[in-house]
């Protein structure tokens, strides 16, 4: 109650002059003052000639990004436009969450990733933040200098803020005009809010405490179906963004944050200590890009490739041009760079349009492969013995699978997330949350299956004078086999599924198309991902049908004998 | 001549030769069960000796104590005269015959290679012929039955196979645990008369697990008949039927109808 009243008490001394357009009215506040800043900053960050020369050469930059259309956007323009001056660039696009990104950020994993100043103050630092647009910035700019030696460069110029979003036709028949509005009907309706905005600060929880707000039911949906489900009547209201390009498309309308409840949001990239002291070159090409952004052209751009389905290269491109800071063709060669290629035309069939990324897909396939391979035989060498060690010690054994089953039900995402302190983004974590996930059913498998095997054969083998070992070898692991190897079957469907979700922390594979797809509301990208992920699975699914009936020791019923 | 062992307690008056087989005041806890409650027993050389009683008598924990797969908690155990505690365990076993109820035949192996087993342990030159020939002994041929598979033989083929793995060795002594327990009644007499030939001639010392009475008069020369993790009285078969030393023996034979 305290929180709301102060939220409430503060509101009318927020700047006003803010103006609603229509339906899908944006947040026009407070026209952020940073027509001097970019140029202050980017004076103090000139290089020396000799050190540009120095910095040209060293390694590409890594650009990351968060898992939504605008954040690939912005990551893709930062790249085409340091490929434009000559740099090498990695993409990371799509890192998960606030939380995934910040991560891979703060452990120097990539270099850049577009942010925005309220998700860094609430999301990342835990800090309510200052009502005023310049405020925030200098607030989370310096705090993430002190605590992690990361930097803010000059804001682009616009800004994304949460925007409450219902159906035209709800607004109108309800009178919806504001978030107070909304709140006195809400237990009426339907939410349907991303997981990440539920419990976030400035998210569901803060919308409470504000407005009251309580939805009759709340349903946890991501990003790329949300406005899908909103249109079709399954939900009510949802959490968009002001600059989304569905607004418009779906004929949503915005409620006003009559409370001002949403702090401010603007987009900014923000970069490593190092590569401000190491490549100031670099530093300054990107803070090209500031102040010369608006809502307007970044709702237009979000549109082009959310709703018309066109290539985010091609209206990255386009982008960097209607801001004037690449020519026509500078970008060379980006439309036609063959990996991450959008949509082409929209009236391809799906299996022409799988055809056509045939070579992405099997370089995916091979880099998906390649992860699976690795991460299945890491656990089978952690697994099995750790099966053996525990028939051993049996009096722990229960306890200590049980304890693995729990590890299984550990949200991918969340490991993905915990390990990113400790092993950065890339193929590090993913390999290791890959091994973690493929240990239980084959530990359980190779427990129960040695524990198990023909105890009077095993009794009878001691008896006449086998030693441990020659048991385990001759006799325990034969008739173990079958098992141990249904128990790496399991591990191997389940490694090819969770691999897709290796994408968010940058490791590659089928999950790329998946994550990237998901984001921008392409199904054909998705699916070019997923139907090669369950063909992968079936297809290691029956491989290793094969080796566990090869496995398999004569004389155990099916199979020859020797008659 | 050799010094007998001092203090054992041998029932024949054989105590200038080694017994084959010998539990000194074996005593044996599972928890609070009491298995074996110091028990005594003697072996002579080429003797057959079963022990029959009850379920839960303790004649499967003091047959396994010779072999090691049962480790007492006091008392001695002597297989040709040394105490089995100061050898190899596995060496012990590897020349100790061994038959349990369902033979134990390792499913994946072909009836040849299980009949090899412990000469293929021991490390010997042509561990094959060793099988062939024990194969050959309990009736089953080699060039017949060699190739196939456990599962593949009757119930009493498979005993057969376990016996012939359990002599292929050449051990002098052969530890049975219900070998014929799980037959039908006519695979069972044939194969106890198969068994019982085969012992005589091969001299082998036998210590037999029965719950069978008749079983153990027609193999053993001497009869041990537990009750409670203790022996009540170690005879003759015709010395047992004529005079039982308590009530329990003479109701146990009764109730057998063997008297």
């Amino acid at each position: 109650m305290t929180a709301s009243s102060r939220r409430a008490g503060r509101a009318p001394s927020r700047p006003t002059g803010r103006e609603w357009s229509g339906r899908a009215g944006l947040a026009r506040r407070r026209r952020p003052r940073w027509a001097r800043l970019p140029f202050a900053l980017a004076a103090l960050l000139a290089p020396a000639p000799g050190l540009l020369a120095q910095a040209a050469s060293a390694g590409p930059v890594v650009v990351g990004t968060k898992n939504f259309g605008e954040s690939y956007l912005l990551g893709e323009m930062f790249a085409q436009l340091l490929e434009a001056r000559g740099y090498t660039v990695a993409r990371r696009p799509g890192l998960g969450a606030s939380e995934l990104v910040f991560q891979a950020l703060r452990t120097r994993s990539i270099d850049v990733y577009p942010e925005y100043t309220g998700t860094g103050l609430l999301a990342i630092l835990g800090r309510d933040p200052p009502e005023d647009a310049t405020a925030a910035y200098r607030e989370v700019a310096d705090a993430f200098r002190r605590e992690w030696d990361l930097r803010w460069l000059p804001p682009l110029g616009f800004e994304n803020t949460f925007a409450i979003t219902v159906r035209a036709r709800t607004a109108d028949s309800l009178g919806l005009e504001t978030i107070s509005d909304l709140a006195a009907v809400a237990p009426r309706l339907i939410a349907g809010f991303t997981p990440d905005f539920i419990g976030r600060a400035d998210g569901l929880v803060g919308l409470r405490e504000a407005y009251g707000l309580e939805p009759g039911r709340t349903r946890s949906l991501l990003q790329a179906v949300k406005y899908r489900a909103i249109a079709e009547g399954e939900v009510d209201f949802i959490d968009g963004y002001s600059t989304d390009g569905f607004i418009a498309r779906y004929d949503l309308t915005v409620l006003r944050d009559d409370l001002g409840f949403f702090p401010p949001y603007d987009a900014a990239p923000v970069v490593t200590g190092e590569l401000v002291r190491e490549r100031p070159d670099v530093v300054a090409v990107l803070a090209e890009l500031s102040g010369r952004f608006d809502e307007e052209l970044m709702r237009s751009l979000n549109q082009r490739v959310e709703v018309d389905g066109e290539p985010l290269q091609s209206v990255a491109a386009y982008g960097l041009r209607v801001i004037g800071l690449v020519e026509r063709g500078a970008a060379g060669g980006v439309e036609g760079r063959g990996s991450r290629a959008g949509r082409p035309g929209s009236e391809g069939s799906l299996l022409g349009y799988l055809w056509d990324r045939r070579a992405e897909t099997l370089r995916l396939t091979g880099r998906h492969l390649w992860l699976v391979l690795l991460s299945l035989t890491a656990g089978i060498l952690v697994a099995v013995p750790l099966g053996l060690a525990l028939e051993r010690a049996r009096r722990s054994a229960e306890t200590t699978i049980r304890a693995m089953g729990l590890l299984q039900t550990i949200p991918s995402i969340a490991l993905l997330a915990f390990m990113i302190p400790f092993l950065g983004i890339g193929v590090a974590p993913a390999v290791v949350a890959l091994v973690l996930y493929s240990l239980f059913p084959i530990v359980r498998n190779t427990y129960t299956g040695v524990r198990d095997a023909d105890a009077a054969a095993v009794e009878a083998a001691r008896a006449l004078g086998m030693t441990d070992a020659q048991l385990l070898a001759y006799v325990r692991l034969p008739l173990a086999a079958p098992v141990i190897m249904a128990g790496v079957r399991t591990a191997a469907v389940i490694t090819v599924g969770t691999a897709t979700l290796a994408a968010f922390i940058g490791a590659g594979g089928l999950g790329d198309p998946i994550v990237a797809g998901l984001a921008l509301s392409d199904t054909r990208l998705v699916l070019s991902g997923a139907i090669p992920a369950a063909v992968l699975a079936l297809l290691v699914d029956g491989a290793l049908s094969l080796v566990e009936r090869g496995v398999a020791p004569g004389g155990l019923g099916g199979g020859g004998g020797g008659a | 001549m050799p010094p007998g062992p001092a203090g054992a307690t041998s029932t024949k008056g054989a105590a200038e030769m080694n017994q084959a087989l010998e539990a000194r005041g074996v005593v044996k806890r599972f928890g609070e069960v009491l298995a074996l409650d110091s028990v005594s027993l003697a072996v002579a050389p080429g003797e057959r000796v079963a022990l029959v009683g009850e379920s839960g008598s303790g004649k499967t924990t003091l047959l396994r104590s010779f072999n090691r797969m049962v480790e007492p908690d006091a008392g001695e155990v002597l297989v040709d005269g040394s105490s089995v505690a100061a050898r190899d365990p596995v060496a012990l076993r590897r020349s100790i015959g061994y038959v349990q109820q369902e033979g134990g035949l390792l499913p994946h192996w072909s009836v040849l290679r299980n009949a090899c087993l412990v000469p293929w342990l021991s490390g010997s030159a042509r561990p094959e012929e060793h099988g062939m020939r024990a194969l050959g002994r309990v009736g089953l041929p080699a060039e017949e039955f060699g190739s196939r598979w456990p599962r593949e033989l009757s119930g009493g083929q498979r005993q057969r196979v376990a016996l012939a793995r359990a002599l292929a060795g050449e051990p002098r002594v052969i530890l049975l645990d219900e070998p014929f327990g799980a037959l039908d009644a006519i695979s069972r007499a044939e194969l106890r008369r198969a068994f019982a030939e085969l012992a005589r001639a091969l001299s082998v010392t036998v210590l037999l697990v029965t719950h069978d009475i008749e079983e153990a008069f027609m193999l053993a020369d001497r009869v041990a008949v537990m009750k409670d993790g203790h022996i009540e009285q170690v005879a003759e078969p015709a010395a047992l039927r004529t005079a039982p030393d308590t009530r329990y023996v003479r109701d146990l034979l009764e109730k057998a109808g063997v008297r």
